[in-house]
C-alpha cells in the first residue's frame, strides 16, 4: 500500500520518532505550568540536554549513560531558572528568556569538541516476533525504548495529575499559591521540584534529537523544538492526554514535510521546512478563539511569582 | 535568618547600581569560565572590555565599530522596551530584522542599476513597514484571537529565516553572481549605500536612528500621554483599563512601534555593514537586544549605555576569538549569564533583606 511513494506504516513508525522530543519537552512544561510557574527557556533546556547528553554518550559510549546526562544537564540549567524566579523571585518570562539565551551559548561552547562525531547507536527494544507483523509490527514493536517511555511519561502524568494526592497539591499550587500556603505546603519547595521535572524532561527530549533523531551534534541542533512544544502545552489545554494528540500531530507535520522534501515535490525546501512553525502557529490560533477559549483552562496562578509575607 | 520584604516602591538607588552589579559580578564569573577553558582570564577579560577601545594596536579598527555595532542593538531594544514596560512580549524581533531587511533590499533592487536619489529613502520606508507588518501578524493574532504574542512573535523568527534563505537563494539572488547564494552588494551601489556619515566613527545613518529614538523613547515615556498609559497598564492592568486605556490598541501601537524600528535595524544592516543579504545575515541582533532592554532597565538613556556596552562584548569578543582562541559561543553564553545577573541582583532594588533571629513557634 503505497501513496506517492509513502508507505503509510513507515509514515506513522517514523512520525512517533519524531514526536518523541516535544512529547517530552511538552509533558514536562505541562507539569512546570500546572505548579503555576511559565518556564520559556524548553528550548534552551532541551540543547543542553542535547549536547550533555550527547557528551555523556560519546564519553561513556552507553546511550544510557547518555539520555541520564542529559536529563542532568537540563535539570541544572532549570536549576538556575528556579533560583532566579522561585527564590530570587525574579521574572519569569525574562529569567525564561535569558535560559534559552544562556543554553543556546553554553551548548555550543560544550559542543566544540564533539562536531561530526557519531554517538553510540540506541537499539531498539527486542519484541522478537512481533515485529514481524504486516502493519501493526512496524509501527507498534519496531522501536528504540525512549518511544515507550515517552508514551509511559504522558499516561504517569496523567495518573499522577488525576488521581493522586501529589498531584492535587500540585494544581493547588498552580490555581492558588496563597491559599495552598495557608494550609501549610511549601509552596517554594513544589514548584523548584516541578521546574526540575520539567527540565529533566526537555533534557531527555534534547537527548533525543542528538542521540537518535539526527544523530550527531551541531550547533542550535533542536531548532525551535522548544517553542513548538510550549506551543503544544497550550494546545492540549493542560491535559496531558492531549499533549500525546499534539505531539504526534506535529510529528506527523514534520516527517510529512521530510517526505515531500526527499520525493522531491515542487514546492522549494525553505517554504516546506516553516510549514511546522505555520501549523503551530494556525493551531494556536483555533485553539485560542475557539469557544472553550485556552485561556479559561490555563492554571489561575501560571506565571505569577509567589512571596510568602508570612 | 535572612528574610525578604517587599518595598513599597522600588529603590531608586538600587535601580540604578543593580545594572552595574550584575556586570561586575558577571566578569568575575566570565572570568572563572574563561579560566575553566584554559585561557587567562585576566587577559580575557582585558581583551574584551579594555583593548577594543584602548590598546593602541586594535582601538583605530574596533572604536568605529561600536557604534556600527550599538546602532541596531539600541534601534531594536528602544523599541522591545515599550512593549516590555506595557506588559507585552514581542520576543521576535530576530524576525522583523530579518523581514524589514528582505522588504527594504528588495525594493532598492527593484531599482537597480539607476542612480536616483529616492531610493535609499524609499528602502528605509519599506523597510520599517516590513518590520512593521511582520509585527503585525503577532499583535493582530493577540488582539483578535488572544493568541500568545510571545509564541508566536517567536515561531515566526523561523518562517523569516526560511524566507530569507529562499530569497538569497532564489528572487534576489545576484544574477551576476555565478550562482552563489546571496544579493547584490548595496553598500557598493551610491543610491543603495548606507556609508559611513563622519568617517572614522561608525556613524551610519542606523545609527543617527538609534539616537533619534533614543531621545523620541524619553520624550514619549516622559512627557507623552501614551508614555503614561504604556507605563501604567504594564504596572496596573486593571486601573490602566478604568482609566480609559485600550488593552489592544496599545499591543498594536507597541508591537507596531517594535517591528517598526527592528526593520530599520535590518534596513541599514543589510544597506551598510552587511553589504547584502545572505543566508546568514540574521547574526542575533533581535535576541541581544532583549539582553540590552533589560540591561537598560527599559529605560530609553539606561538602553543607550546597554547598548555600547553589549556592542563592546560583541568587538571585544571577537578580537579574543582572534588574539586569544576564545570560542565565539563564549561570548553568547557570556551575554546570557549577564541577564541572569541583572534579573538575581534586581530582587534588591524590590525587596529589602532583613536579618531576623528564628522566632519561637
Amino acid at each position: 500500500m503505497d501513496f506517492g511513494g509513502i508507505n503509510p506504516a513507515v509514515l506513522i513508525a517514523s512520525l512517533m520518532v519524531a514526536s518523541v522530543p516535544i512529547m517530552l519537552a511538552a509533558i514536562g512544561e505541562l507539569v512546570v505550568e500546572k505548579a503555576g510557574v511559565l518556564n520559556l527557556g524548553i528550548e534552551g533546556m532541551m540543547i543542553m540536554g542535547a549536547v550533555c547528553g550527547f557528551i555523556a554518550a560519546v564519553e561513556t559510549g552507553s546511550p544510557v549513560m547518555g539520555f541520564v546526562g542529559g536529563a542532568i544537564g537540563a535539570a541544572g540549567l532549570a536549576l538556575i531558572f528556579a533560583l532566579l524566579t522561585q527564590v530570587l523571585l525574579a521574572n519569569q518570562v525574562a529569567t525564561g528568556l535569558a535560559l534559552t539565551l544562556f543554553g543556546l551559548g553554553l551548548s555550543s561552547l560544550l559542543g566544540q569538541g564533539y562536531v561530526g562525531i557519531k554517538p553510540p547507536p540506541t537499539g531498539v527494544v527486542p519484541f522478537g516476533p512481533l515485529r514481524d507483523i504486516p502493519g501493526v509490527g512496524r509501527v507498534l514493536f519496531s522501536h528504540d525504548p525512549m518511544v515507550y517511555l515517552s508514551i509511559a511519561v504522558v499516561a504517569a502524568v496523567w495518573l499522577v495529575l488525576k488521581y493522586s494526592r501529589t498531584g492535587l497539591i500540585l494544581r493547588a499550587v498552580g490555581e492558588s499559591a496563597e491559599a495552598a500556603h495557608a494550609l501549610g505546603y511549601k509552596v517554594t519547595r513544589i514548584r523548584i521540584a516541578a521546574i526540575l521535572f520539567g527540565g529533566a524532561m526537555a533534557g531527555l527530549g534534547g537527548a533525543y534529537v542528538s542521540l537518535v533523531r539526527v544523530p550527531q551534534w551541531t550547533d542550535g541542533i533542536t531548532a525551535g523544538a522548544g517553542w513548538i512544544a510550549l506551543a503544544i502545552v497550550v494546545f492540549a489545554s493542560w491535559k496531558p492526554w492531549r499533549i500525546l494528540i499534539g505531539a504526534y500531530l506535529f510529528g506527523g507535520i514534520t516527517v510529512l514535510q521530510l517526505n515531500l522534501q526527499a520525493a522531491g515535490a515542487r514546492i522549494p525546501v525553505e517554504y516546506l521546512s516553516m510549514s511546522p512553525y505555520l501549523i503551530t502557529i494556525l493551531v494556536l490560533v483555533l485553539i485560542s478563539s475557539g469557544k472553550g477559549r485556552a485561556a479559561a483552562t490555563a492554571p489561575a496562578a501560571l506565571g505569577q511569582n509567589f512571596h510568602a509575607a508570612r | 535568618m535572612l528574610r525578604l520584604e517587599k518595598r513599597p516602591s522600588p529603590s531608586r538607588f538600587w535601580q540604578t547600581a543593580t545594572p552595574v552589579l550584575a556586570v561586575a559580578l558577571t566578569i568575575v564569573a566570565g572570568g572563572v569560565m574563561f579560566a575553566m577553558l584554559g585561557k587567562d582570564p585576566v587577559a580575557a577579560i582585558r581583551t574584551i572590555f579594555w583593548d577594543p577601545l584602548f590598546s593602541p594596536q586594535f582601538a583605530a579598527y574596533s572604536r568605529p565599530q561600536l557604534l556600527v555595532k550599538a546602532g541596531p542593538l539600541i534601534l531594536i531594544a528602544i523599541g522591545l522596551s515599550l512593549g516590555f514596560r506595557a506588559g507585552i512580549w514581542n520576543i521576535g524581533a530576530e524576525g522583523q530584522y530579518i523581514i524589514g531587511a528582505i522588504c527594504g533590499a528588495a525594493v532598492g533592487l527593484a531599482f537597480y542599476p539607476a542612480n536616483l536619489w529616492f531610493i535609499f529613502p524609499l528602502m528605509v520606508l519599506a523597510g520599517a513597514l516590513g518590520g512593521w507588518a511582520w509585527a503585525m501578524i503577532p499583535a493582530i493574532l493577540k488582539t483578535r484571537f488572544n493568541t500568545s504574542e510571545i509564541l508566536v512573535s517567536l515561531l515566526l523568527v523561523y518562517v523569516a529565516q526560511a524566507l530569507l534563505a529562499s530569497m538569497a537563494l532564489g528572487r534576489l539572488r545576484n544574477p551576476e553572481g555565478g550562482g552563489f547564494p546571496g544579493s547584490r552588494n548595496l553598500s557598493n551601489w551610491d543610491a543603495s549605500a548606507n556609508l559611513e556619515l563622519i568617517p572614522g566613527t561608525g556613524m551610519h545613518w542606523g545609527v543617527v536612528a538609534a539616537f533619534v529614538a533614543v531621545i523620541a523613547a524619553y520624550v514619549l515615556l516622559q512627557r507623552h500621554i501614551l508614555g503614561f498609559q504604556i507605563k501604567l497598564a504594564g504596572q496596573a492592568p486593571r486601573a490602566a483599563r478604568f482609566a480609559g486605556v485600550h488593552p489592544s490598541r496599545l499591543v498594536v501601537l507597541c508591537m507596531g512601534l517594535s517591528g517598526g524600528l527592528a526593520g530599520l535595524a535590518g534596513l541599514f544592516e543589510v544597506a551598510g555593514p552587511a553589504g547584502q543579504i545572505s543566508i546568514d545575515f540574521g547574526s542575533g541582533y533581535g535576541f541581544t537586544a532583549i539582553i540590552v532592554a533589560f540591561l537598560g532597565r527599559l529605560n530609553p538613556i539606561g538602553i543607550l549605555l546597554a547598548g555600547l556596552l553589549m556592542a563592546l562584548t560583541y568587538i571585544g569578543g571577537e578580537l579574543a576569538q582572534f588574539m586569544l582562541g576564545l570560542p565565539s559561543a563564549a561570548i553568547q553564553a557570556f551575554q546570557g549569564m549577564l541577564l541572569f545577573f541583572l534579573l538575581a541582583v534586581d530582587l534588591l532594588s524590590n525587596y529589602r533583606i532583613r536579618l531576623i533571629r528564628r522566632e519561637v513557634a
